[in-house]
């Protein structure tokens, strides 16, 4: 695939290698803050190929993982409803509430749909004026602008049996809360690339230099996430915390201009709560009051919840980088993907559960290079 | 996409009927109707014309049994329909031994509604696809539930095959040192349901594989390869497949990433819903692992089908990591290719 | 939260009120929302996600930081002259590919 498979030729991937090993002195420790990247540096292998003095700490980049318990909660309490058609991305429809999942839910009867669009509950809300549809918002910057439009649309429409129930989670007062912790290890940040593609990277600059770290911008494929590691190394060593574009195909200083324009329209900051982490202040979003009468948590009445965590997850350690997935006692044994005990161990770009899925080879067990 | 049903005329008495109905699945004379106006000119041979409530058959010392139900939705999809997986999928199921598939007994649940022309065209799919294989369908019954229950169409195959004296094949054979072979691309079947899913639906030319692959393994045992294990990999893919053997044998198994075919267009599907292809269904691909001096002739065999012209060697078996597989990725580093959990769920992340 | 594909506009259209069009994804065509990308024009590549394009990508862009890392291996392959050698003909090769 054009603009894929040329970020993916080994021999510079090779290239990229050698350049940090040949750059870096000292121990480091750098942290990614997006899911999709978790992804891809596990499952390209990527972590097991940089030289072992740099140290990549997987951060809360899963907004399935951090959406809070009593958030999927009342998902679940709503897609139980009767006439409810409740739409989902396919991540969620696993993630573990109190008790169950909207797998579960579906199987008892309610009509739950994957849908791959947020215009496609739009759609259905049009299809079916009988019925009342909800869209599972959430998601980080990135996704965001699309789950405006279709509220936007709904409202310019005046559908009146489309909602949503959003749990936006946002980027830099992530890295802020990481920063600030006082047992964080974290010296560098590789920046979510799509999230910037929307808000561009304005916001990092005073989160580099207050806190001194360096702060560079990183797509997904392997030659842009080593291409990151590299420039994160280079300042490092140098000793500069600056922000700085390593995906500038698809990222500009101001991000896109009416993505943004819309998302001040249809949002409105909020705190948030992280599940695992904790309160996050004005780190999410949620809709403004212009839109509040498409805002599923209003139009539906869900009361009685009692939201239960299991008492040995340590997903808001991992989430925050303090522990490797496989240093949890539960890895692999009383937690796994069948059977998970955190959202961190359901989505597949839970750390966790990249981890399991496709990290558990390690070099003692005999592995090839 | 639009399906072609105008090719199928229907018969009288049933033409005066142009939906399954429940006394169809009563065994009376609606019953017989569809037996011999439909079942009986579609699949025609020796046993099942008797009608008997079994059918008596010549067998051998050996034989090897498979059943499977299908249930895909929706039933015509592009590449094929219900039908034609059904017979296909037992064909394969049963030659994956290594024994040569003759016989399949089929139950339909039909539900009341059911368009007498899609059954129809079904029925034909399905014959068609037995007289490719070689196979017959020889016996079989039909229920009818009542409307809202059913879903359509559920098929049931049951297939029977000859297995020789000297063939051992089993997912508990494989060694190390075996070369390992996938006979072409993989995910076509999977991704070319997905493109007709409601909520995922997207243009493309990507057409199920569905097709019986008992001519390939019976020219495989032919040109003496040392053929160990066999098997397709259907639901759960190509990580589902190799993951059983590697636990069935103790082995561990190694695969070279780049070296698996995977057509362009479902490449590009599977990024875009963010799914692994490794995790997809095939319906028309066998995975071999065979002694590593006949790798090669394994692979001019594979090669010499039309089915097969994508064939491959992927890797290898080996003594570490038993229960385990493993890629080298294209950068050239490594991944365990695990199971998936239940469904595959397209991602946003 | 970032599945972005990188797709190349076919069409644009309007529906339901909105600038929308359909994005060849190297064989897959989806329909996808425009209203963030109201300046893209037939043949450009977005990045697609949740079915909206986000950002245009930037082809000079690309090719840029593909001769940068191409580059940073032949400045080390110089100790080697006949390595160099062969990655300055993969260049030029390349180049003609293109």
């Amino acid at each position: 695939m054009k603009y894929l498979d040329e970020f993916r030729d080994p021999e510079l991937a090779r290239t990229l290698l050698d350049q940090i090993e040949a750059t870096v002195t000292r121990h480091w420790v750098m942290m990614e803050v997006c899911g999709g990247q978790t992804h891809s540096i596990i499952r390209n292998g990527i972590d097991k190929l940089l030289p072992p003095e740099v140290e990549l700490v997987h951060g809360p980049g899963c907004p399935v993982c951090v959406t809070p318990l009593d958030t999927i909660d009342k998902a679940l309490a709503i897609a139980s409803q009767p006439g409810v058609i409740f739409c989902s991305f396919g991540d969620m429809l696993r993630v573990p509430g109190s008790d169950r999942d909207l797998f579960r839910v579906k199987s008892e009867g309610g009509d739950v749909r994957v849908v791959y669009s947020p215009l496609d509950a739009f759609r259905i809300a049009q299809q079916n004026p009988d019925r009342q549809v909800v869209f599972f918002g959430i998601g980080f910057e990135t996704t965001a602008p699309a789950n405006a439009m279709a509220v936007h649309m709904a409202k310019t429409h005046g559908l009146t049996n489309f909602s949503m129930l959003v749990s936006h989670v946002l980027v830099p007062p992530a890295i802020e809360a990481i920063c600030s912790s006082p047992t964080n290890r974290v010296q560098a940040f590789l920046a979510a690339g799509h999230v910037c593609s929307v808000m561009g990277y304005a916001d990092y600059a005073p989160l580099a230099e207050k806190y001194h770290v360096p702060i560079v911008v990183t797509g997904f494929e392997p030659l842009d996430i080593l291409e990151g590691i590299r420039k994160t190394v280079l300042q490092l060593e140098a000793g500069r915390a600056e922000v700085e574009n390593a995906y500038p195909r698809a990222v500009q200083r101001d991000g896109n201009p009416d993505a943004r324009r819309m998302l001040a329209d249809v949002f409105a900051v909020t705190d948030r709560n992280w599940r695992g982490i904790g309160m996050i202040p004005g780190s999410g979003w949620e809709l403004s009051e212009k839109y509040r009468d498409f805002d599923a948590a209003y139009r539906f009445t869900v009361t009685g919840i009692v939201t239960k965590e299991s008492e040995i997850c340590r997903s808001g350690e991992v989430l925050q980088g303090l522990i490797k997935p496989n240093q949890c006692e539960a890895f692999g044994t009383l937690c796994t993907p069948r059977k998970p005990l955190g959202a961190t161990m359901v989505s597949t770009e839970g750390a966790c559960a990249a981890y399991y899925n496709y990290g558990r080879f390690t070099e003692s067990e005999g592995a090839p290079r | 996409m639009t399906i072609d049903l105008s090719g199928w005329s229907c018969p009288l008495p049933l033409r005066d009927e142009p939906n399954i109905m429940l006394g169809h699945g009563g065994g009376g004379k609606m019953s017989a109707e569809l037996v011999e106006h439909l079942f009986l000119p579609a699949f025609d041979n020796a046993a099942l014309r008797s009608l008997g409530d079994g059918a008596v058959v010549a067998g051998a010392s050996r034989l090897s049994i498979s059943t499977d139900s299908f249930v895909v939705h929706p039933r015509f999809f592009p590449g094929g329909d219900i039908g034609e997986l059904a017979v296909n999928g037992t064909v394969n199921d049963v030659a994956m031994c290594g024994a040569v598939p003759r016989y399949i007994a089929v139950a339909f649940i039909l539900e009341e509604g059911l368009p007498m022309q899609e059954l129809g065209v079904i029925v034909d799919s399905m014959a068609r696809a037995a007289k490719a294989a070689g196979v017959a369908l020889v016996t079989g019954d039909t229920k009818v539930v009542d409307r809202g229950h059913g879903d359509g169409i559920f098929i049931t195959t049951t297939g029977v095959g000859v297995l020789a004296d000297d063939v051992e094949i089993g997912p508990d054979r494989a060694r190390p040192g075996d070369a390992v072979l996938v006979s072409g691309t993989i995910g076509d079947h999977g991704m070319a349901i997905m493109s007709v899913r409601e909520g995922l639906d997207f243009e493309s030319t990507i057409k199920s594989d569905t097709a019986p692959l008992n001519h390939m393994i019976a020219t495989l045992l032919e040109a003496g390869v040392e053929v160990h294990t066999l098997r397709d990999p259907t639901r759960g893919g190509l990580a589902a497949t190799l993951t059983e053997i590697a636990v069935a044998s103790g082995v561990g198994v190694l695969i070279d990433e780049r070296s698996v075919p995977i057509d362009r267009v479902v490449q590009s599907a599977c990024e875009m819903l963010g799914m692994d292809p490794f995790h997809v269904a095939n319906e028309g691909k066998l995975v071999a692992f065979v002694a590593a001096e006949d790798a090669e002739r394994a692979l001019a065999v594979m090669r010499g089908f039309e089915i097969g012209t994508r064939a491959a060697i992927i890797g290898e078996v080996v003594a570490g990591h038993p229960g385990m597989v493993v890629a080298k990725t294209a950068i050239g580093s490594t991944r365990v290719i695990d199971t998936q959990i239940g469904e595959q769920l397209p991602r946003i992340c | 939260m970032c599945l972005g594909i990188p797709g190349k506009v076919i069409e644009i259209y309007e529906r339901d009120g909105a600038h929308m069009g359909k994005a060849d994804f190297d064989g897959i065509v989806k329909e996808i929302c425009l209203e963030y990308l109201p300046e893209i024009e037939v043949g450009d590549y977005a990045v697609v996600h949740v079915g909206f394009a986000i950002t245009r990508l930037d082809e000079e862009s690309a090719m840029e930081t593909l001769v940068l890392m191409k580059q940073m291996g032949v400045l080390k392959l110089e100790l080697d002259p006949d390595a160099a050698l062969a990655a300055e003909a993969r260049i030029a090769l390349d180049g003609e590919h293109r």
